[in-house]
């Protein structure tokens, strides 16, 4: 018999890309009228792209700007959407745009440096760009891969260089490229190596051409900074309190330098402005006058306008400021000035200013700091307040008029290059605080020997940003200081659990509620999501509804620069605002037109000067709402303004999945958005080249007979996570109860649910401070046990696996107890110097291997040798496991129906239709009728069709394959229309008296198995504290008897097994006690007492004697009184 | 054929829109008074046929014509799980750098249909795998068969750079069920020297390489049943239906008869000259071409004209044979494997009977059946 050899080491090659199609991609240079023109076609080609077909001129056969009649055509313009903007071109976008703008934005904002002690002194920053990835090491001048990153825990980062002029003692010296630190590059951004490489050229580089990017790879873990949900920052918001009798107006204004809200609110009739830096309510006429707006009546027309109701209601404050006779400016400014909260003014400021000047401080930067006061004209914010009381007053005649804090248009997303830019400006703004300090420190020196030169501490300070921005990916803790922003939790690791978890992290966003706060506000469906957040797809628990995921069209638009817009805005006709008078400001057919919640401006203009005539057009939540957006084309009439492209896109990616969600009830489609991202199936295609912590991958994955056009889009149909299983709806043998499922032992044997595992187990091989170093030792051996060659030496049993180098031979199958790294330490590592003598030899090692822990066997897949950042050598090992479903794995169909399996049934006893078929699945029936998964029933029939005509069939929402259809298909191929066929029982032999719903549907497995949950323990660890037995099945814990079987044994008298329960099976413990003193003593002796007599035996739980002590050790005495259980009773009782 | 009019309506199994009535058989004794229904082999050799209408080796229809629907099934069943036949069980991999892992490369081959010589299969021991801590059994020229499959793949020298297809570029990029070679041993020389064991199908695709991968493996291959594995099976599937029946009750004329046609399969129901009117009536032409759709009960027009149903001792047998044997002979073995398990059974009856015996005039209780337990030998 041929022994097995061992495998030599290998890593897999590349994975075959079958994307090829029948028909070559033709690539057209120029628009031209019609397809057939064959000879553009470039003579040279590299591998087709799975995008290419998108990048033509012409897509299916028509031009992106001819006209789309039908509902067919349109979807067609979704790939050419999602090809420009794709599912995460949102973070992309925005990681472009902060290091292409933001970037430079923030060094113009902080680009001067100078000295307190030498006024000559300066440094200026006159340019930042970011560079190309670069590897740190220098093993070879290869551009850095991401995936070489993921495998030997690097940062995929690229170095930040500044353009800085300085002054050397007397000259000017201009320095170019200077380093300042390493920015983390988001994959397949515009500074990435993956931007803009086709299909092949990726493949090179190890990576899937399908993986969406978005994400960052910091110290070899794969992270995502979650987008953002908050509450619009300078925006009005009007709310109301009827109980309390309230109304205010809020707005968080939002600078670079300072974030603060402010409050415009009702007390007793009257307005009043509120502010953290004011101590007490200002009435508003107060704020007003010192704003400089002194005559009552402009103050009355610029909040009330010409309507009465709003002027009655009004008057009232003008007399709430009369009535502390303050009638002039000045006079309004003392009075707030005397009330402001002073700003912390370094410690020597002698000069304390009047509180008028404080007050203007406060009034021109912090009170509504977004918009700005130049030279001290108030004219703009006084115009702003006066808006906002205005609004007060429409809301206190008018309770309707308020803003709903749920409502999309009055939130804002932030995105990673937001938050990153936040996180930048802070860590830049720390780096010239402290070059400033160490240049003062070193400028107040008298004498140097040489000149100082500034470029030299600018290296040094490379470090705080590279280290800031890497700790605050990877672990997710966000401080701005100059916010007081602590948030922790923005980044997540990017779940490869399956494509499809990937994706739908990466439309996810998290908002800034807390989960614990019992609301429903935040967390309700808002009728103003629609076609932006996905309905669907959010978790259940504690987060549903504060997780939300974008809708498939959703595009986030970054930051624009405000003074083209001001300029457009002017230029078709809006007036400044500021030189109008109330009058004109609320005039009927008069909009004021904020740009960021800023400039105010006016104008008579409507709707459709604004709309430009675009084909098709983003629309913004707040743009809904004076928008008519028909559905189909049915709908469009008179007043119809938009046209939807298609109601599909109002699902996310995840729940864009489900075939014929709009037949399901809605909460199983966001069961299966939970699910969907748990099924095995196959990740990407590097997965073969990765090595994850926990990696689950389908043998033979399917893409599903139903699809919907989402699939299509978001390629889920080249990485599916499922296969399509012959389901009969029926009950079969009792073991279905409860939705369990009965799979055919055939169907298990030729591979159906096959999946693998495979499990990162790494280490470094250390060094140490007395030069030291961590080895692999060698290959234990002893005399074979075989008769027949008993002086031979073999490897010990744990060492079976092992190779002459100390780690398992790729291939290998490794047990329970086997050694896979046979490293070994250096017993004395210790720092201290050698003279002593004292410790052990540096060359003695003691074992400290690396061995395989879980009870099922595995392979050894791949062995990775490499070094880590900090040059230590890094060895990763990756197991696998292959497994076949058994009793208890969890299945799920794409309708939030989930179920483990139950019995495995044979073949020849499962019932079988008239042409043979014997199910892979049995089902029982009793899963529809309180779910109401009709969904599931049509993708069973189209399923069914699609299969008898040999085409995929449609399952997309709101259209698809029609059930009329499919059920004419099925008769044709002389099926019942039903989708019932005549079953025979497999058992019996004789025909079923009911006819069975037979047909495919697609079927997800699920991560969770038995084999990774079964336990059970008699005997084993303990905690050492305690001595009772250890919690977890990881520990080998034991199982807990709870407090409510403890209150049922109690209720029902148990008493010995109670006893036997909670004190002799966990942590029994036998104590000498003293009858006399109550304490406890040890070996038959009372040590308090001096003697044995009355020392008595007894057995209780060691924590109880824990307790004891432990109060002890607290100064409180506890005594132990025993008293006989049965007084009167026989003597020999009394033990117990 | 059994033409409706003519088939016992005892015999019938009722199909109808929503449900299937009469699917038991009742031709036992005691169910119908004052008839003899007992089981008799003259009985049964008189009535019971068999009729081919298909017959390939991949593929045999025939009809098992008054029978009991037990053994029908039984054949079914057999046929599925107990017919032996012969598959790779053990795979030696000496050298796998593909990207199929080894077990699933394995699992791969294991299912792959296997032929060779028939008798010298059929006449095959059984290689009894050892339990877990016996010493491993050798495997002789009796029990096992030896495979080998290997491949490397390289690149072609001299082929085009602008070249995409894998084939032309490389030896190897696919390794077929074809690439499987016989290694006779021992009498296996003689045995199969005509028809060595290799692929069913020569074009099942294994494994796919890229240039610098390679595949060495040995495979051992032995006799085994469905019930361990489903690649043991020699069928990919074996069933039955029942014979279909149609009865028109009252006339079906003119357009009304075409549209009674297209409820069914093509040249399941014939058109005649009616006598009276002259005009097309629709009458059953080929009932076993009906696939029960049952789709003429959903037409209104149509309710009270026409009854479906079945008839419950007529088997239409279908078997398709993986390739191994040819799928007629397959029913053989499964007869003959149903008659050597009804032998045990009998000697094991008369056994068990012999003993009860023994005790009972032994008298000893303690050996004898427990009180409250009475065998069904006592009967």
């Amino acid at each position: 018999m041929p022994p097995p050899t061992r495998k030599t080491p290998s890593v897999g090659a590349s994975v075959s890309a079958s994307a090829t199609r029948s028909n070559p991609p033709v690539k057209f240079r120029s628009a031209r009228p019609k397809v057939d023109e064959a000879k553009d076609e470039e003579p040279k080609k590299p591998q087709s792209d799975a995008f290419d077909d998108l990048l033509q001129t012409y897509y299916k056969g028509k031009h992106l700007t001819d006209s789309i009649n039908t509902a067919e055509d349109k979807w067609t313009l979704l790939p050419a959407f999602l090809k420009v903007k794709g599912l995460v071109k949102q973070h992309i976008d925005s990681f472009n745009f902060f290091v292409d703008v933001e970037l430079k934005q923030i060094v113009k904002a902080n680009e001067r440096v100078v000295s307190d002690v030498d006024p000559q002194f300066f440094l200026r920053y006159t340019d930042i760009r970011v560079g190309t990835p670069e590897r740190l090491d220098i093993e070879s001048n290869a551009e850095i891969t991401p995936n070489e990153c993921r495998l030997r825990d690097l940062t995929y980062a690229a170095p930040i260089f500044v353009d800085v002029e300085y002054s050397r003692g007397k000259q000017i010296i201009r320095k170019r490229g200077m380093n300042i630190g390493r920015l983390p590059i988001m994959l397949r951004s515009s500074k990435c190596v993956l931007s803009n490489k086709n299909e092949w050229e990726m493949a090179k580089l190890n990576e899937c051409p399908l993986d969406p990017g978005g994400y960052f790879v910091v110290n070899g873990t794969e992270r995502v900074i979650l987008v953002q949900e908050q509450l619009s920052k300078n925006r009005i918001i009007v709310e109301n309190d009827p109980k309390k009798g309230i109304v205010q107006a809020s707005v968080t204004s939002s600078t670079h330098e300072r974030k603060s809200k402010t409050y415009v609110i009702t007390k007793k009739g009257c307005i009043y402005l509120r502010h953290n830096s004011i101590m007490e309510d200002m009435p508003i006429v107060l704020v007003l006058k010192a704003m400089g707006i002194q005559s009552d009546h402009e103050i009355l027309l610029l909040v009330a306008g010409t309507d009465m109701v709003y002027q009655d209601t009004f008057s009232v404050n003008f007399e709430e400021c009369a009535k502390l006779k303050i009638f002039t400016q000045q006079q309004a400014l003392d009075y707030l000035g005397a009330r402001a909260k002073k700003a912390r003014m370094p410690m020597n400021a002698v000069n304390r200013r009047p509180p008028a000047l404080e007050a203007l401080e406060t009034l021109a930067n912090i009170v509504l700091a977004h918009v700005p006061v130049e030279n001290l004209n108030f004219r703009p914010k006084a115009l702003y307040l006066a808006f906002m009381t205005r609004r007060v007053l429409m809301c206190m005649t008018n309770s309707g008029l308020v803003d709903d804090r749920d409502y999309v248009g009055n939130k804002r997303l932030e995105l990673a290059g937001q938050l990153l830019s936040l996180l930048f400006e802070d860590l830049f703004k720390k780096l010239n605080n402290d070059m400033k300090m160490n240049i003062d420190k070193i400028l107040k020196k008298p004498s140097r020997t040489e000149e100082f030169d500034a470029s030299t501490l600018l290296a040094t300070g490379a470090n705080l940003i590279t280290q800031g921005m890497n700790r605050a990916i990877s672990t997710g803790n966000w401080s701005v200081k100059r916010f007081k922003m602590e948030r922790a939790g923005v980044t997540h690791v990017l779940s490869r659990l399956s494509y499809i978890s990937a994706l739908g992290m990466m439309t996810r966003i998290s908002s800034q509620f807390e989960k614990t706060r019992k609301v429903s506000g935040p967390r309700a469906l808002q009728p103003s999501q629609f076609g932006l957040l996905c309905p669907s797809d959010t978790p259940e628990g504690e987060a549903c509804g504060l997780v939300k995921n974008l809708a498939l069209m959703t595009h986030i638009t970054t930051d624009d620069e405000e003074e083209p817009i001001r300029k457009l805005v002017f230029a078709l006709g809006a007036e400044d605002a500021t030189l109008v008078s109330g009058y004109e400001l609320y005039a009927p057919g008069a909009y004021i037109i904020f740009i960021n919640g800023t400039s105010l401006a006016t104008g008579r203009m409507n709707f459709e000067d604004f709309l430009k005539r675009g084909l098709v057009e983003y629309i913004d939540c707040n743009e809904e709402n004076d928008a008519h957006i028909a559905i189909y084309e049915y709908e469009i009439g008179e007043s119809t303004t938009h046209l939807e492209i298609e109601p599909f896109t109002m699902l996310g990616a995840v729940a864009g999945l489900i075939p014929y969600p709009h037949h399901n009830q809605s909460p199983r489609n966001t069961y299966q958005c939970a699910m969907g991202k748990q099924a095995i199936g196959a990740i990407a295609y590097n997965q073969f080249l990765r090595i994850d912590t926990l990696l689950y991958l389908m043998v033979y994955p399917q893409q599903p007979m139903v699809k919907t056009r989402t699939i299509e889009l978001i390629q889920y149909d080249k990485l599916p996570a499922g296969q399509s299983a012959i389901v009969a709806v029926m009950s079969y043998s009792g073991y279905d109860i409860e939705d369990a499922l009965v799979l055919n032992r055939a169907s298990l044997d030729r591979g159906f649910g096959r999946c693998q595992v495979f499990r990162k187990y790494a280490t470094a091989l250390r060094k140490y401070q007395n030069g030291t170093v961590d080895r692999i030792g060698d290959i234990k051996r002893e005399l074979s046990r075989d008769p027949e060659n008993p002086d031979e030496l073999v490897p010990i049993r744990k060492h079976a696996a092992l190779e002459p180098d100390g780690l398992a031979a790729v291939g290998e199958k490794i047990s329970m107890g086997e050694v896979y790294i046979n490293k070994q330490v250096p017993t004395n590592t210790s720092n201290a110097p050698t003279l002593l003598n004292d410790g052990p030899p540096l060359d003695e090692y003691k074992d400290a291997p690396m061995a395989y822990k879980l009870a099922d066997h595995a392979y050894i897949d791949k062995i990775l040798i490499s070094t880590a950042e900090s040059e230590q050598t890094l060895i990763k090992v990756l197991t696998r496991q292959t497994r076949r479903p058994e009793l208890g794995d969890k299945f799920s169909s794409r309708h939030g129906q989930k179920g483990v399996c139950g019995i495995i049934a044979r073949q020849e006893d499962m019932p079988f239709n008239d042409i043979g078929i014997i199910p892979d699945i049995i089902m029982n029936p009793h899963g529809f009728p309180s779910r109401m998964t009709v969904g599931k029933m049509i993708e069973l029939l189209a399923g069914k069709a699609g299969v008898m005509c040999g085409k995929l069939q449609y399952g997309t929402a709101f259209g698809g394959s029609k059930v009329d259809d499919m059920a004419k298909i099925l008769v044709e191929n002389g099926f019942s229309y039903s989708g019932k066929d005549f079953v025979t029982s497999g058992i019996t032999g004789e025909s079923l008296q009911a006819y069975i719903f037979f047909g495919p549907i697609y079927y997800q497995k699920l991560k969770h198995m038995v084999q990774d949950k079964m336990h059970s323990r008699s005997r084993g660890p303990r905690a050492v504290l305690t001595r009772q037995p250890t919690e977890g099945r990881s520990r080998d814990g034991g199982l807990r008897l709870g407090e409510m079987e403890r209150d049922c044994l109690i209720a029902y008298g148990a008493s010995q097994l109670l006893l036997e329960r909670l004190m002799l099976s966990s942590d029994v413990h036998e104590i000498d006690l003293c009858e006399a003193c109550g304490l406890m003593g040890y070996s038959n002796w009372c040590t308090t007492c001096q003697s044995s007599k009355g020392v008595v035996k007894m057995k209780i739980p060691y924590a109880a004697k824990l307790l004891v002590q432990e109060l002890l050790s607290m100064n409180v005495l506890a005594r132990i009184k025993l008293e006989d259980v049965f007084p009167y009773g026989e003597g020999d009782v009394k033990e117990a | 054929m059994p033409s409706s009019d003519h088939v016992d309506p005892r015999r019938v199994v009722g199909v109808e829109a929503e449900i299937v009535t009469n699917v038991t058989s009742t031709d036992f004794p005691g169910h119908w008074p004052n008839e003899d229904h007992s089981w008799g082999i003259d009985k049964f050799k008189n009535t019971f046929r068999v009729e081919f209408h298909r017959n390939t080796p991949l593929f045999a229809e025939f009809d098992l014509i008054h029978m009991d629907a037990s053994i029908a099934n039984t054949f079914r069943r057999i046929l599925l799980a107990e017919v032996p036949s012969l598959a790779i069980e053990t795979v030696y991999v000496q050298t796998n750098t593909s990207i199929i892992q080894d077990e699933v490369l394995s699992h791969r081959l294991g299912l792959i249909p296997l032929v060779g010589d028939k008798k010298a299969l059929i006449n095959m021991q059984w290689f009894m795998k050892p339990a877990s801590g016996d010493p491993p059994q050798d495997p002789t020229d009796d029990n096992t068969i030896v495979l080998h499959l290997s491949a490397a793949c390289e690149r072609i020298p001299g082929v085009s750079r602008s070249e995409t297809d894998p084939h032309k570029l490389y030896t190897n990029a696919s390794v077929y069920a074809r690439d499987i070679v016989f290694d006779p041993a021992g009498k296996q020389v003689t045995t199969f020297a005509n028809n060595p064991v290799r692929a069913a199908n020569p074009n099942i695709l294994i494994a796919k390489l890229r240039p610098g991968q390679e595949i060495d493996v040995t495979m051992h291959c032995v006799k085994g049943i469905g019930q361990d594995h489903a690649k043991f099976s020699p069928v990919a599937t074996a069933s039955y239906r029942l014979l279909p029946l149609i009865k028109i009750l009252k006339p079906i004329r003119g357009k009304a008869a075409e549209r009674f046609a297209a409820c069914f399969p093509r040249g399941v129901v014939a058109f005649e000259a009616d006598e009276e009117t002259g005009e097309k009536r629709a009458v059953v032409g080929n009932a076993r071409n009906d696939t029960v759709s049952r789709e003429v009960l959903r037409h209104e027009e149509f309710k009270g004209c026409v009854e479906l149903g079945r008839v419950r001792d007529h088997f239409i047998f279908q078997i398709e044979s993986t390739g191994q044997f040819d799928a007629d002979e397959l029913f053989l073995s499964a007869v003959s494997v149903l008659k050597a398990k009804c032998t045990v059974l009998k000697r094991e009856t008369h056994r068990m009977l012999k003993k009860q015996a023994l005790d009972a005039r032994s008298g000893s209780g303690n050996a004898g059946p427990k009180k409250g337990d009475r065998g069904w030998a006592a009967e």
